[in-house]
């Protein structure tokens, strides 16, 4: 019996994963870029609170950001991805279903990744708020601005250009944390090496492949990044 | 809230915090050490050594560590001579596999910030050290590491911090720590609002207490960044 | 005393019976002021003496505990609260008002991720709502007169002091003020920068331009200014025509002041 080699495990013939591993980076990446998505919304509430709530408000973006950032991310994907299950299913009831229903595990999957990297993405935000140079603002001030005016023109550009470097080092964490996704049984690239990997017993051809299409997004979508803050940073950062 | 139900899931998964401590440390332990080997090779200015290091943090920070241990977990069984060697009875348990993967990451990791703690070190006080007749070695022992180390320590509680967060992957491995028994809980139970608060607050309490050990100790290895003592008027030319 | 301009018509700027007070320390205690229309006024006084204070008192930047404030006949409603602060009352107004005073600051505070251009007519356009093409064709002769037409695209980051403030005096310009405040235009700038900004702000008052200028240069206050005022210690000390002033002051500080 001959082994098919890691060319024809790559390639789209009759042994071949190639396609299969494709969709699945595409899923990871869907993964990702809808947590992240969710994590700016998220990090962009959670700043606004610490910058300008009241008390209250302050408290529990405080709150947020600390226990996000002490538990690990794969418990939170369990508890939205059982505790969702919990509460549709109870849902359901209500309206006459029976059983267990279960949560998608793409949406679960998406809004863990996105409420921890929102609690990353707060800081981001506020520490790129803080380093806004105070003048700058006075100056909108000064020239009759209003403060809808101020932040949509002077504040919200300026903070996002500080924020971008950071905002990098996100996605990169979103684009790693969305591996744990596999859990919930959605087909990414690490859940569908794990099929390979079952299917054709040979575990560290697919693993190995997986971590190099990872090192591959990674670092493709860091340079994309880096071309994009050079374009959009002209004037805020020198050199 | 159902307590007697939140007080049972506690008592069960404080049974599992000792696994979870020593995943963390061993891995750290032996990570740093990996980890100062790998900093020192970036900072050797030897070519090959400075490449070498240079791709192992690349791996290992650009690759999801889940991937890393089904890699080694997994992965590694696929080799008729690996399950043939000596190294086999640790290869084939999820245990040594979770350990060996955490520190080969929490190195990559760690490597960064050991150099940036080695790199912000004054030259000049290295300097001091050479012209008062110190080797080169002892001029690393006695100037450079317990500043390096001084420097370092915040960026490396989070570091830790991390660590005893990504303990709990090995619990995709069968390993029973605090994320484990907490997912059996769930699965047994369906009740995963109220495991996760109290395996969340368990991870918090951890987390918050090696915070405040590292702070003291942070402490206590920076005595010439605290404010000076006022009262005695002979040791104040030495504070600074 | 001599008040040089006519007083039938409204003054640009008065100011009655200010007071600001930063936690426990007065910072001003009780100041009048009126500008006329063409006055060109230096404030002088050692730091601390509250210039700074008074003039962001006048476009609101800091709110006074106490006074008036006019600008052109216009009165600026403030209440004051429990703890004797003042507050703004009406926010569209004081709005109204400050884009009709242009502020230069001592750090230009020009919007690092605009342009030159950008930065001259954000305001014209955003606030005051005038169009596009006319904001811009003002601008560019603004950016001609304060002489860096050839810095029209680029970023501040990459201009020296002296052309970032002379960017941020068009951008005050380019509101068509009717009073310029000046909070120590020179104190940021390389010396041998303060020059070309000195030459700017001469010519707008040759032009008749209404400003307040809080400076440490005593060559513009003698030379340019229609009117010196000392502060000290948040309240003014003396304030004449600057031949009176240079030549004949009463205030034994304010001769210690100039000459040293």
């Amino acid at each position: 019996m001959t082994q098919p080699s890691l060319f024809d495990l790559l390639g789209s013939g009759p042994d071949g994963w190639g396609p299969a591993l494709a969709a699945g980076a595409l899923m990871t990446i869907l993964i990702a870029l809808a947590g992240y998505a969710i994590g700016m919304v998220f990090g962009a509430l959670g700043a606004w609170a610490k910058i300008a709530g009241g008390p209250v408000a302050r408290g529990v973006a405080g709150t947020y950001t600390t226990v996000l950032r002490g538990i690990p991310d794969l418990l939170v994907i369990y508890l939205f991805y059982f505790g969702g299950s919990t509460v549709i299913s109870a849902i359901g009831h209500l309206f006459g279903a029976s059983g267990f229903i279960s949560f998608p595990g793409f949406l679960a999957g998406a809004l863990a990744v996105g409420v921890t990297s929102g609690a990353q993405q707060t800081e981001v935000f506020r520490g790129a708020y803080k380093a806004v140079h105070s003048g700058e603002l006075e100056a909108a001030i000064a020239c009759g601005m209003s403060p809808f005016l101020r932040f949509r023109r002077i504040i919200a550009p300026l903070t996002l250009r500080h924020a971008l470097p950071g905002m990098g080092n996100v996605w990169q964490v979103v684009l790693k944390e969305s591996a744990l996704v596999s859990i919930t049984g959605v087909v990414e690239l690490l859940r569908q090496s794990q099929i390979g990997a079952g299917s054709t017993g040979r575990p560290f051809d697919f693993y190995f492949i997986a971590a190099i299409i990872y090192l591959a997004i990674s670092t493709l979508s860091g340079a994309l990044l880096q071309f994009g803050e050079k374009r959009f940073t002209r004037g805020v950062r020198r050199g | 809230m159902d307590f007697a139900f939140l007080y049972e899931t506690f008592v069960t998964l404080v049974s599992a915090i000792p696994t979870t401590l020593q995943l963390a440390a061993t891995s750290v332990a032996l990570g740093t050490v990996l980890a100062l080997g790998l900093a020192l090779c970036r900072l050797s200015g030897i070519a090959p050594l400075d490449w070498f290091a240079r791709a192992y943090i690349f791996i290992f920070r650009g690759t999801p560590l889940l991937v890393q241990i089904f890699l080694i977990y997994y992965g590694l069984s696929q080799f008729r001579e690996v399950r043939r060697s000596m190294f086999w009875f640790i290869l084939r348990d999820p245990y040594w596999c979770a350990v060996i993967a955490l520190m080969l990451c929490t190195a990559a990791y760690s490597a960064e910030i050991i150099r940036g703690g080695l790199l912000s070190v004054p030259h000049g006080q290295v300097e001091a050290g050479r012209a008062s007749g110190m080797s080169r070695f002892m001029v690393f022992r006695r100037i450079v590491m317990p500043l390096a180390i001084r420097q370092s320590l915040p960026a490396y509680s989070n570091e830790i911090i991390s660590m005893v967060k990504a303990t709990s992957l090995a619990s995709i491995i069968t390993i029973m720590e605090i994320t484990g028994v907490a997912a059996k809980l769930i699965s047994e139970t369906y009740r995963a609002i109220e495991v996760f608060i109290v395996a969340g607050a368990i991870y918090l309490a951890i987390n918050f207490l090696l915070i405040r050990i590292v702070a003291l100790i942070e402490y206590r290895l920076s005595p010439h960044l605290r404010q000076a003592p006022v009262l005695p008027p002979v040791a104040a030319g030495e504070t600074r | 005393m001599t008040v040089m301009s006519n007083i039938t018509t409204t003054p640009a700027i008065e100011v009655r019976g200010l007071r600001k007070s930063f936690g426990p320390t007065e910072v001003l205690k009780g100041i009048d002021l009126t500008a006329h229309e063409g006055e060109v006024i230096s404030i002088l006084g050692s730091s601390g003496s509250g210039k700074s204070t008074m003039l962001r008192c006048i476009n609101m930047l800091e709110t006074p505990d106490a006074g008036d404030i006019s600008v052109a006949g216009e009165k600026i409603a403030l209440k004051h609260d429990a703890k004797g602060r003042g507050q703004i009352v009406d926010r569209r107004q004081v709005q109204r008002i400050r884009s009709e005073l242009g502020m230069v600051f001592q750090s230009f505070n020009l919007w690092s991720h605009k342009t030159v251009i950008e930065n001259i007519v954000e305001a014209p356009i955003h606030v005051q709502k005038r169009p596009k093409a006319e904001a811009i064709a003002e601008a560019e002769a603004l950016l001609e007169k304060v002489g860096i037409a050839d810095k029209r695209n680029h970023y501040p980051a990459h201009l020296s002091g002296g052309q970032q403030q002379r960017a941020a005096i068009a951008r005050a310009l380019a509101m068509r003020p009717k009073v310029i405040l000046f909070d120590e235009p020179t104190s940021a700038l390389d010396p041998e920068l303060v020059g070309e900004v000195l030459r700017v702000m001469r010519s707008l008052a040759d032009e008749g331009r209404t400003m307040l200028v809080v400076t440490h240069e005593m060559g513009f206050a003698r030379d340019v200014s229609s009117r010196v005022i000392f502060l000290h210690q948040g309240a003014i000390e003396e304030q004449g025509s600057p031949q009176e002033m240079f030549t004949n002051a009463q205030s034994e500080r304010f001769r210690k002041f100039i000459s040293g």
